[in-house]
């Protein structure tokens, strides 16, 4: 799973209102596409991002599956800012690096 | 309604840079934007500088490339070379929220003469559990994230 998944799960506004629509409550993919612009395979495949991000949740109900917004979500959100933290803070480090002006001798890492 | 709240650790990392803490906290600060990674920003556009303003109360956001700015908090500690603590006031549901706060805290400890421990720190992520009703609650009167994201605009702009 990529870093941005999160941030880019919410940049789409199609995406953006299905999740706000889920935000007010539950709701089955049918009536979650009603008066969307998009067809539901769309719907589904908005919904696959937002759940694979860790922002929604489903269910089964019946035959039909059941859409909410993820109340277990911390543990996705800690888990992505942990990563995110580690690409940014290894940027962070090259960058340091590159621009460092002391010459010093390069630390050969422990390997073989 | 509330279910337990999952309190999940503080992140933490350390590593050490070839650099001086002076270096280092300069980098980070004033050339945040040579190194913060592009993708990750909120709004609808991309992001086109990263910005943290020095001092206490200096703004910490992402210039975007429609021209609009994203606020993701502020400065709460600013001790060069030593120590910096920012506000992470960007929700689990990816807006600005000025009422959460998570602190992201970095020391900048001297190894030698010319390495720098980095100690990092984003704690009180529980807090976003918080944030989470305070939005679901606004969403619902507000009647969602486009009214959300264009109050924050006028907030951040105004």
């Amino acid at each position: 799973m990529t870093n941005g998944l999160s941030f880019a799960a919410l940049a789409d506004p199609t995406r953006r209102e299905v999740f706000e629509r889920l935000a007010r409550g539950p709701l089955p993919v049918g009536e979650l596409a009603q008066g969307l612009p998009v067809s539901r395979p769309a719907v589904s495949q908005h919904l696959k991002v937002l759940k694979e991000a860790g922002l929604v949740t489903d269910r089964p109900d019946g035959a039909r599956r059941v859409y909410q917004i993820d109340p277990k979500g911390l543990g996705q959100i800690r888990a992505w800012l942990d990563q995110f933290w580690d690409v940014a803070l290894d940027a962070f480090k090259a960058e340091v690096e590159r621009n460092a002006e002391e010459p010093t001798q390069p630390a050969d890492e422990d390997q073989p | 309604m509330n279910q337990t709240t999952i309190k999940p650790a503080a992140i933490t990392k350390t590593f050490t840079v070839r650099a001086t803490p002076e270096k280092a906290f300069a980098v980070f600060t004033d050339g945040f934007d040579r190194w913060w990674p592009k993708t990750h920003s909120i709004g609808a556009s991309p992001l086109k500088k990263a910005v943290i303003e020095p001092g206490v109360g200096g703004r910490w956001y992402g210039l975007l490339e429609d021209g609009s700015e994203g606020l993701w908090g502020d400065v709460l500690v600013w001790e060069p070379p030593g120590r910096l603590v920012l506000a992470w006031r960007i929700t689990h549901q990816w807006g600005y929220d000025p009422n959460l706060l998570t602190e992201v805290e970095v020391r900048f400890v001297a190894v030698g003469a010319s390495e720098t421990r980095i100690e990092f720190e984003h704690r009180d992520l529980e807090r976003f559990g918080d944030s989470e009703a305070a939005n679901q609650a606004r969403v619902s009167m507000d009647g969602g994230w486009g009214t959300i994201l264009e109050s924050f605009q006028a907030v951040v702009n105004g």
